[in-house]
C-alpha cells in the first residue's frame, strides 16, 4: 500500500529504514521537525538523497563560503552566473559567454569503469546545457592506481573507453586533461571531467521555477531503475566490500521502502548511460532555447527528480505540483520512491508558459525525444512562503510528497566537522629529498632524464587521448599534449578560449594550502603559455572521508589557498564539485584538489603551442634567421625544489618536505609577459614547467616539434637542480632571431628573470646539454612514447 | 550549371550526425553553398551532390549505417546517386553507403578494438573520381583520421575487382590504424561518382583546426566538375 501524506499523519511511530538510507539520528529527527510529523517513505527518499552528502555539501559549506566572499575585483566585469548554479558563466567580449565546470564521477567509475566514466561525461555535459549553452569541449582528469597494478588495467582502459564512447559519440571534441598514477588511487581513481559551453550573454537560462501557471515538462530518456541511490551510496560514503560487490546498499533501502520488505531488488547504482539519446536531447534543448520556449531548466543527474523539481521549485517561487503518473517509466511498475531517486541519464526537466507548450512538444516530436508535462508552478500563501515553500508530488490520486522544497534542496543540514592538523605532518615535512642520492655524472644524468620521461606520469600519453575525437565541430585550435586546450567560438573574428586542468595530490599532501595554489598556478600558467588571458576558475576537490578531522584539515587548507590564491590572481572560482569519500582500504587518497583554469584570447590564430619549431622561411623577416634556430629562454627562478617532485617519487618513491615555493604575483607577471608576447606573435613555442622539471619541457617540446636543441649551463649550476627541480612560476620559450630583443625587453619592463639557455637546432636531431648529456630524439621518443602502450596493449 | 550560380552542395544530417556543421563549413570554405537536408524529408531539395557526414546515426545501433539507409532521405539519395548524382560519404556517411550498397564491402570494429583518433597519412590512389580530381594521382595527403568501426573489409573477390577498375579512391600509408584489408581507406563506385572514405578530409580544411588544408580538394574536385557540367 503506498505511503500517503494521511497515512503518515496517521502513524507516527512506524519505523522508517532512515540509517540504511544514510540518514543519520539526528537528520531523520530534523525532518519530522521541519514536517510535524513523519516523513513518507517518498519524502524520506527525497530527503535522504538530496542531504547526502553529493547533493547538500553538508560537510564543506562552511569552508566553501570563502570561495564566494573573497572575490576578486575583476569578478565584477566577467561574472555572469557564479557558485550556485548549475554552472558559472563568464563573458569573454564580443557578446558571447562561456560556461564550464568540473565534476567527478569516481566511485561509479570504480564500481562499472566503463558507464561510470560515461556518465559523468553525460552528466557534466547536462549540466552546461542547463545554462543555455552548446557544449563544446570536453576535457578528463585522470587519477589512477600504479600504472602497473592489475587492477589498474581493469579500470584504466575502461574508463578511457567510456568517455571515448560517449564524448565521441556526443560529438564533443576532448581537448584536454591529466592522466596521474599513485598508489592511493588504487581503490578509488579519481574520473573527473570538465565541459565547456558557449551561449550568447543574453541568453543564460537558469534552474528556476517561477510564473504561477507556467508548466513543468519532463523531456528525455524513460525513467528506470537504474542508478537508484548512486548520490548517497556511491558518492557519499567510503567504499567497503558490500558496496564494491553490489552496490545496493541504499536501493535496498529504498526498495524496502516500496514494497513493504517484500522483495529486495539487486540492480547496480552506477547508472547506464545512452550518448544518442544525450545527443539528440542536446540539439533539441538548442532548438528549444533558440525557439525562446524555455523559462527555466534544470538537468536530471544525481538525485533524479527529487533534485530536479525540490531545486527549480525552490530556487524559483517556491510552489510546484507533480504529476508522477505522468512520468514516462522504462517500467510500469515501479513504486512512487524509484520514481523520484532514479538517476536514469538522458533526462531534462523545464518550466515552460502554458502558451508554448504546444510548441516545446513539437519541437521535442522533431528530435524523436519524449515529453511530457508533469507538472506546474502553483501559488503559495504567505503561511507557505515562509515555510520555504510547498511542492505536493501525487502517484495515482494520492499525495505522497507535501514538503517545503527550501528545506529539501537548499537548507539541508551543514556540519561543522572538526579540524586536526595529522600529527605525521611535522614529519613528513621534515623528510627532505637533500638525503636522496643525486645524479651527478653525465651517465647519471641520462639515465634519471630517460627513466623519468618514460615513468608513467611523465611519459607520452597518446594511447588514452587518440581514442578521443579532438576534431569534432571543427573549432578545435589546440588539444592534448598542448598546455592548454583552445577552441574556437566566432568563426567570422577568431575569438576564442583556452581550459586546462591542473592538480599534484603529492603537492598537496605535504602542504595542502600551498598545493591548492600550486595547482591553480600550474592551470593559469598553462592557459597563458597558449597566449590566452587566464579569466575564471572552477574546482574539482576529491578527498578523503569528512569524518576523518586529518582529511577535513587538509580540505579546509585546501579551499582556503584555492580562494586566496584566486584572489591574488584575480580569477574567480565560478563554481565546481567536491568528492569526499575517495579512500583506498583505511586511507584517503593524496588530497587532490583539480583546478581548471579559462582563459580567452581574441584571436586563435595568435595562439602558441609547446613544440619548438624548425625554422619556416615563410615566416622570415631577414635573411638572418635562416642561419640561427629560434633562441631558446627560461623564464623565472630555478631554486633547489624537489619536495614532492617526480624525481623523487618516480626514482626513489619519496614523499617528503616542503612542495616548490608559491609566488602568485610572479605567476601574474609570467602570465602577462606571455600573453603580451603572443598578441605581438613573439612567440615561435611556449611550454609551461612542471612536473619533471626544465628536462621533461625540454623533451616535450623537442619531440613535438620534432627538432632538436643544444642546450648550455648557466655558469654555476647544478646540472640535476636546474634540469629537475620543479620550481614554479616558471616557462620555457623559443624565440626567433629577429623578435629576441622585443621579448627581453617586455620580460624586463615586468622585471620578469629570464636566461637565454640555447638554441632550437633542427639540424641536431637531439637533445644536448653542454657538459651534462646529449640524447637522441629517437631515443628520447622511444622510452617517452613506449610506455602506456606496454602497460595497456 | 554556369561559373556564375555558386553549386549547392547538399549535407545530410541524421539524427546523431556530428560532422554536419563541419562538411558545411568545407563545402562553405571550398566556395559553395552548403544546403541542410533533413533525414526524415525524403527530399534533396535540387541540390547539385550530397555529402552524408561523419557522426553515430541512430546512435549506430544494432549495426554502423544500418538504420540510417532507411531513412526518408536515403531514398533520393540512392536513387540519384544511380543516376550520376556526386555523393560523398564521410566515416559514418561511408558506412550508410555500404548499408545502402552503392558501395561493396563493409566496416567492422577497428582491428585494435579501440576507438582511433589521428592524424593519418593518405595516398590519393584514384585522382579521376568526382570527389578527387583536384589531386595529383599518387598525392601524399594528411587529413584526420577517427572511428571505432572503420576497418574496411571485403570477399577477395570483390577486393581484387576494386584493385583492377582502380576503385580503389584512398590508401592508408605509414601504418594501417584500423586492419583495413589491402590499407584501403575509401572506395568508389564503378562511375567514380558516388566516393565514401572512413578519413575525414572536411578537418583539413585550415591549418588553424585541423593538421593541413590537403582536405579541401574533395569538395573543389565536384565543384570543378559541376562547374564543367
Amino acid at each position: 500500500m503506498v505511503d500517503t501524506v494521511e497515512t503518515a499523519a496517521g502513524t507516527p511511530d512506524e519505523p522508517q529504514p532512515y540509517a540504511e538510507l544514510g540518514l543519520k539520528d539526528d537528520e531523520y529527527a530534523r525532518i519530522r521537525a521541519i514536517l510535524g510529523r513523519r516523513p513518507t517513505s517518498a519524502e524520506l527518499t527525497m530527503y535522504s538523497v538530496m542531504w547526502s552528502e553529493h547533493c547538500s555539501y553538508k560537510s564543506s559549506k562552511v569552508h566553501l563560503r570563502q570561495l564566494a566572499e573573497k572575490v576578486p575585483a575583476e569578478a565584477g566585469e566577467i561574472l555572469l552566473a557564479g557558485i550556485g548554479e548549475n554552472a558559472g558563466v563568464v563573458d569573454i567580449g564580443q557578446g558571447w559567454a562561456i560556461t564550464f565546470k568540473i565534476e567527478s564521477h569516481n566511485h561509479p567509475s570504480y564500481v562499472e569503469p566503463y558507464q561510470g566514466a560515461a556518465t559523468g561525461v553525460g552528466g557534466i555535459v547536462r549540466d552546461i546545457m542547463s545554462m543555455g549553452a552548446r557544449p563544446v569541449a570536453v576535457l578528463d582528469p585522470l587519477r589512477f592506481g600504479p600504472a602497473d597494478a592489475p587492477d589498474t588495467r581493469r579500470v584504466l582502459p575502461g574508463v578511457v573507453a567510456g568517455i571515448g564512447g560517449y564524448g565521441n559519440c556526443l560529438g564533443l571534441p576532448n581537448i584536454g586533461g591529466e592522466l596521474v598514477f599513485d598508489p592511493s588511487y588504487a581503490g578509488n581513481p579519481l574520473v573527473n571531467a570538465l565541459c565547456v559551453g558557449v551561449l550568447r550573454k543574453d541568453r543564460i537560462t537558469l534552474a528556476h521555477a517561477s510564473g504561477v501557471g507556467n508548466k513543468i515538462i519532463l523531456f528525455g530518456a524513460k525513467t528506470g531503475r537504474d542508478g537508484i541511490g548512486g548520490v548517497s551510496v556511491l558518492a557519499s560514503a567510503t567504499f567497503d566490500d558490500d558496496t564494491v560487490l553490489a552496490g545496493d546498499t541504499v536501493l535496498a533501502g529504498v526498495s524496502v521502502l516500496a514494497d513493504g520488505g517484500k522483495r529486495k531488488q539487486k540492480r547496480p547504482s552506477v547508472q547506464v548511460g545512452d550518448p544518442f539519446a544525450e545527443k539528440v536531447l542536446i540539439e533539441c534543448c538548442l532548438e528549444l532555447f533558440d525557439a525562446g520556449l524555455v523559462v527555466g531548466i534544470q538537468d536530471l543527474g544525481g538525485a533524479g527528480l527529487s533534485c530536479a523539481t525540490s531545486e527549480l521549485a525552490s530556487a524559483g517561487a517556491g510552489g510546484m505540483t507533480v504529476d508522477l503518473d505522468q512520468v514516462h517509466l522504462r517500467e510500469a511498475s515501479m513504486a512512487p520512491e524509484e520514481i523520484l531517486a532514479s538517476e536514469s541519464q538522458e533526462r531534462m526537466c523545464a518550466v515552460v508558459a502554458p502558451e508554448r507548450v504546444a510548441d516545446f512538444l513539437a519541437a521535442c516530436a522533431r528530435w524523436d525525444v519524449t515529453a511530457r508535462v508533469i507538472g506546474e508552478v502553483t501559488a503559495l500563501s504567505p503561511e507557505e512562503a515562509r515555510r520555504g515553500g510547498r511542492l505536493v508530488i501525487t502517484w495515482r490520486g494520492e499525495t505522497i510528497v507535501d514538503v517545503p522544497p527550501r528545506t529539501v534542496a537548499h537548507e539541508g543540514p551543514v556540519y561543522d566537522r572538526p579540524v586536526q592538523r595529522p600529527s605525521t605532518q611535522d614529519a613528513l615535512a621534515a623528510d627532505d629529498p637533500a638525503r636522496l642520492p643525486r645524479p651527478s655524472t653525465p651517465e647519471e644524468l641520462r639515465e634519471t632524464l630517460l627513466r623519468l620521461v618514460a615513468s608513467p606520469n611523465l611519459c607520452d600519453k597518446s594511447w588514452v587521448t587518440e581514442q578521443y575525437d579532438r576534431y569534432v565541430q571543427g573549432n578545435t585550435v589546440l588539444a592534448q599534449p598542448e598546455d592548454a586546450g583552445m577552441v574556437r567560438v566566432e568563426e567570422s573574428t577568431g575569438l576564442g578560449v583556452a581550459v586546462a586542468t591542473d592538480g599534484n595530490g603529492r603537492y598537496c599532501r605535504l602542504d595542502p594550502y600551498a598545493g591548492a595554489q600550486l595547482a591553480l598556478a600550474e592551470a593559469y600558467r598553462n592557459v597563458a603559455a597558449t597566449g590566452a588571458r587566464p579569466l575564471a576558475v572552477t574546482n574539482c576537490l576529491n578527498f578523503g572521508s569528512p569524518e576523518d578531522p586529518g582529511v577535513m584539515w587538509q580540505f579546509a587548507e585546501a579551499v582556503r589557498g584555492l580562494a586566496d590564491g584566486c584572489l591574488v590572481l584575480g580569477t574567480p572560482v565560478t563554481g565546481g564539485n567536491v568528492s569526499f569519500y575517495n579512500s583506498t582500504g583505511e586511507t584517503a587518497i593524496l588530497p587532490t584538489p583539480v583546478v581548471g583554469v579559462l582563459g580567452v584570447l581574441d584571436d586563435v590564430a595568435r595562439r602558441v603551442r609547446h613544440g619548438f619549431q624548425a625554422y619556416d622561411d615563410t615566416d622570415s623577416d631577414t635573411d638572418s634567421d635562416t642561419d640561427s634556430g629560434a633562441a631558446i629562454i627560461l623564464l623565472g627562478e630555478t631554486r633547489d625544489e624537489l619536495g614532492g617532485s617526480e624525481w623523487a617519487w618516480a626514482l626513489h618513491g619519496h614523499l617528503g618536505g616542503r612542495p616548490p615555493a608559491v609566488d602568485l604575483a610572479r605567476e601574474r607577471l609570467l602570465a602577462e609577459v606571455l600573453v603580451d608576447a603572443a598578441r605581438e606573435r613573439l612567440l615561435a613555442s611556449a611550454h609551461d614547467l612542471s612536473d619533471g622539471g626544465l628536462a621533461q619541457a625540454l623533451v616535450e617540446s623537442c619531440l613535438a616539434g620534432r627538432v632538436g636543441a643544444r642546450i648550455g649551463l648557466p655558469a654555476g649550476a647544478d646540472p640535476f637542480v636546474w634540469l629537475f627541480s620543479e620550481s614554479a612560476g616558471r616557462a620555457v620559450v623559443s624565440i626567433r632571431a629577429g623578435d629576441e630583443q622585443r621579448f627581453i625587453d617586455l620580460c624586463a619592463e615586468r622585471a620578469l628573470p629570464w636566461a637565454r639557455i640555447g638554441t632550437v637546432d633542427p639540424g641536431l636531431g637531439a637533445l644536448v646539454v653542454d657538459g651534462a648529456l646529449a640524447i637522441s630524439l629517437t631515443e628520447l621518443r622511444t622510452a617517452w612514447a613506449g610506455t602506456l602502450p606496454a602497460l595497456f596493449e | 550549371m554556369t561559373a556564375a550560380t555558386r553549386a549547392r552542395i547538399g549535407v545530410v544530417t541524421f539524427p546523431g550526425s556530428l560532422d554536419d556543421r563541419d562538411a558545411a563549413r568545407a563545402v562553405r570554405l571550398a566556395g559553395a553553398e552548403p544546403v541542410p537536408l533533413w533525414h526524415a524529408d525524403a527530399d534533396l531539395r535540387g541540390v547539385d551532390a550530397v555529402i552524408l557526414p561523419g557522426g553515430f546515426s541512430y546512435g549506430d545501433y544494432l549495426r554502423c549505417g544500418a538504420i540510417a539507409r532507411f531513412a526518408p532521405v536515403m531514398e533520393p539519395v540512392i536513387a540519384s546517386a544511380r543516376r550520376g548524382l556526386p555523393v560523398l560519404g564521410i566515416c559514418n556517411g561511408f558506412q550508410i553507403l555500404c548499408e545502402s550498397h552503392l558501395l561493396p564491402g563493409a566496416l567492422i570494429r577497428n582491428a585494435r578494438r579501440r576507438f582511433v583518433c589521428r592524424d593519418q597519412r593518405l595516398r590519393v590512389e584514384n585522382a579521376g573520381t568526382a570527389w578527387t580530381s583536384a589531386y595529383q594521382p599518387g598525392a601524399e595527403i594528411v587529413v584526420p583520421l577517427k572511428n571505432g568501426e572503420g576497418s574496411y573489409v571485403a570477399d577477395q573477390h570483390t577486393l581484387d575487382a576494386l584493385e583492377g577498375e582502380g576503385r580503389v579512391v584512398v590508401r592508408y600509408l605509414g601504418g594501417n590504424p584500423n586492419g583495413s584489408y589491402r590499407d584501403i581507406a575509401g572506395i568508389c563506385d564503378p562511375a567514380g561518382t558516388v566516393v565514401g572514405l572512413m578519413p575525414h578530409p572536411e578537418h583539413a580544411v585550415d591549418p588553424l583546426t585541423g593538421p593541413s588544408e590537403d582536405g579541401l580538394g574533395f569538395v573543389t574536385s565536384v565543384l570543378a566538375r559541376l562547374v564543367a557540367a
